[in-house]
């Protein structure tokens, strides 16, 4: 693999050389588990580890669920059911499943503004984030589908209001929808093509993983500093780095652990907490729920929906500009998308050359902000669109985009940035003190055979 | 065709500000204590036999419990009726059958493995999920934080409503609505069904309204979460098992980065 010099793999035995002629893959395991990472990563690092667990979690509870599930209108709900109370472990397969969909996006946003802070998608690492950013869309279909499958009220209407969003878009919205829906209405079509999508995806998902992680192998990790591995020789990166085994996946491995420990209270004591209480009730496309809110993991980008309303001015102009094909509802599911597109264009916008938030002392601000910002989006999207709630949704979405799209270009014109450190070295000496090893390439157990320097 | 997709764009705008307006009508829920509260909790076996007869006597005359099997009266955890008496209730339900006079469907008795009949002769909802399916607790301002502290209040839900007509009446569209303090809105249409006194338990427990009410709300809550016993105690087992695992993995890592960090050697 290009990028940060270091040992790489040599078989020993003839054997071993048999099979590295042939297929290289001892070479590829080795070369990616002991693949140098530098050394002062903090605990937001920890996320991706926290996020593969999460894929094969729900791959597997899925795979399961799926071999007792009947995707049919009329015997969908039963089938949940029938997993609930007559599977041997359904009901924990299917509580391990839901919750682990909250699970997996409470991972995938720590690690999404952990590399908005530190400046993980800047150069060279712009294909990391845009394939990161496609993960995240993925998700959100496998998400949205899989929240239709159990056919409670809020899967029926769920499905019926996004699904109507495509509805919006003029001339081609309705025929889209139609073709989405497999018919008219949400219906047994959409239930069926929805849960095959729903099979499907997740590994798209892990196929893009793949190529997530081979990206950020081929430029090496980002770090909290933002400055470069020295490159220059091995024994530079050495200093700067550690191997991934053991170092980091036992830091990983620890991490994951205290998370699943707080999962599984919730699946143990409070399975039901994030769900809502009338995806209880059997889908009737009679009866119209009280309230149709999305799960929580949607809401920020459920309320930069609902924030355009027709009396805005700027949906009001371009209403006018555009001749109306531009309506009210329109503008919503554009500002929806957009809101995601002007993040995956963060590399490009953000114009400073300091990579981490930490030597920037205007840009930590404007990012606690766009942190808060996304929590309040998420507050927001639950509230019924009266005032205030109106005008709080439409401020927070339009610092959203405001933060994108001028914010980020105008910092790094005007921004002073702080001295950084020269090298991670430098860094982790400053947080640890000396390194008790030359290489700290030293593994447990080792004597430590030559003081420091 | 569009009629679905127009109610629902509707309900976005139009019913997020009736939820906002029947908050000006507040719905009282009495937060009841019951046995399978908490991360410990679990069922009262005798309130879940007393529930049953409330069920049995009173609700199942219009509603159904069409997803609980009622073999399941005998699983631990849940009312532990003997295979005997699980036998002898089977056989006081009729049950239709579609496979019976020749693929026109007959009623017979019913036998465990089946399922409680479904009763929607009056349109009532069935009452299998009730339980799950309604939420005592809100808010404030939609943050959850009520809900995770006395829980979603389901089963808190149901007792208050039980005891919470009342004794209004009024005539709307041809039917009669009753007063109800924990119904939103506070009109419900079904008439009160329980009072003091209208079942006998077999174990003596008081029958008044509200202990009859406690005892129905947490039968359906059992019928909604049957396995809410295995559950706790998988998530105690899963707690325990991994603070162990994090504490060995933190020395562990911390011993493994000593040598690294050099602020003391292995």
């Amino acid at each position: 693999m290009a990028g940060i010099p270091h040992d790489h793999y040599k078989p020993n035995s003839p054997a071993e050389r048999w099979i590295e002629r042939r297929l290289p893959i001892i070479g590829l395991i080795y070369d990616t588990m002991m693949i140098p990472t530098p050394k002062n990563l903090n605990w937001m690092w920890i996320w991706g580890i926290v996020l593969t667990f999460t894929l094969v979690l729900q791959i597997v509870t899925g795979i399961v669920l799926a071999m007792h599930y009947t995707p049919q209108i009329d015997l969908a709900f039963a089938s949940v059911e029938h997993i609930m109370r007559n599977v041997n472990g359904g009901w924990a397969l299917r509580y391990l499943h839901s919750n682990g969909a909250s699970l997996f996006f409470v991972a995938v946003y720590a690690h999404i503004f952990r590399s908005l802070y530190y400046g993980s998608y800047k150069a060279p690492r712009e294909v990391t984030w845009i394939i990161g950013i496609v993960i995240y869309l993925l998700m959100m279909g496998t998400a949205f589908m899989g929240y239709v499958l159990p056919w409670g009220q809020m899967s029926f209407w769920g499905a019926t209001v996004i699904t109507g969003l495509f509805g919006a878009i003029p001339w081609v919205g309705e025929s889209i929808q139609t073709w989405l829906l497999g018919g008219p209405a949400v219906g047994n079509p959409t239930l069926n093509r929805f849960f095959s999508l729903h099979y499907l995806m997740p590994f798209l998902i892990l196929g893009l993983t793949i190529v997530h992680i081979w990206s950020f192998h081929t430029t090496g990790n980002n770090n909290p500093t933002g400055v470069e591995v020295r490159r220059t020789s091995k024994e530079e990166a050495k200093k700067d780095t550690l191997p991934f085994w053991p170092y980091f996946v036992i830091k990983d491995l620890f991490a994951l652990a205290v998370i699943l420990l707080v999962f599984f209270a919730i699946v143990g004591f409070i399975p039901n907490y994030l769900g809502h209480p009338d995806n209880y009730i059997e889908a009737n496309a009679l009866i119209t729920p009280a309230e149709i809110v999305p799960e929580w993991y949607f809401l920020p980008f459920y309320a930069i929906l609902r924030a355009f309303t027709a009396d805005v001015w700027v949906v009001i102009a371009a209403d006018w500009i555009t001749g109306g094909i531009v309506d009210a509802k329109f503008f919503g599911v554009i500002a929806m998308f957009g809101s995601i597109i002007v993040m995956a264009l963060a590399p490009w916008l953000d114009t400073s050359s300091i990579r981490s938030g930490r030597y920037r002392p205007m840009f930590k601000w404007w990012f606690a902000l766009l942190a808060l910002d996304f929590l309040v989006l998420m507050w927001v999207g639950s509230m019924p669109t009266v005032s205030p709630y109106d005008w709080i949704s439409l401020i927070a979405a339009a610092y959203w985009f405001a933060y994108f799209l001028v914010i980020l270009p105008l910092l790094g014109v005007i921004e002073k940035p702080l001295a950084r450190p020269a090298t991670i070295e430098e860094d982790f000496a400053a947080h640890y003190g000396e390194t008790g090893s030359a290489t700290g390439m030293r593994l447990p157990g080792e004597k430590s055979g030559t003081p420091a320097e | 065709m569009f009629s679905t997709i127009i109610r629902a764009l509707a309900a976005l705008v139009v019913t997020t500000s009736a939820v906002f307006a029947a908050d000006h009508y507040k719905q009282e829920i009495t937060d009841y204590d019951f046995s399978f509260e908490g991360p410990f909790g679990t069922f009262d076996q005798n309130q879940l036999q007393r529930g049953l007869k409330v069920y049995t006597q009173v609700c199942s005359s219009c509603h159904g419990l069409k997803f609980v099997p009622i073999r399941t009266l005998g699983d631990s955890g849940g009312p532990g009726f003997s295979e005997d008496q699980v036998k002898a209730y089977a056989g006081e339900i009729e049950v239709f059958d579609r496979t019976l006079a020749d693929g026109e469907g007959d009623y017979r008795t019913a036998t465990p493995p089946d399922l409680f009949p479904v009763n929607n002769s009056v349109g009532a909802p069935d009452l299998s999920l009730m339980a799950k399916a309604r939420a005592g607790f809100h808010g404030p301002l939609n943050l959850g934080i009520k809900q995770l502290l006395k829980g979603s209040g389901g089963p808190e839900y149901i007792a208050s409503l039980l005891t919470g007509y009342t004794g209004e009446e009024r005539e709307e569209a041809g039917s009669i609505l009753y007063g109800n303090k924990a119904f939103k809105g506070g009109w419900i249409s079904m008439a009160p069904p329980l009072g003091d006194d209208y079942v006998e338990f077999d174990d003596g427990a008081p029958a008044d309204l509200e202990s009859a009410a406690q005892d129905v709300a947490a039968f359906l809550m059992w019928t909604a979460e049957p396995k809410l016993a295995a559950r706790k105690q998988m998530g105690l087992t899963a707690i325990i098992m991994l603070a162990l695992f994090s504490v060995l993995l933190y020395l562990t890592n911390k011993r493994i980065w000593a040598p690294v960090k050099g602020t003391k050697d292995v």
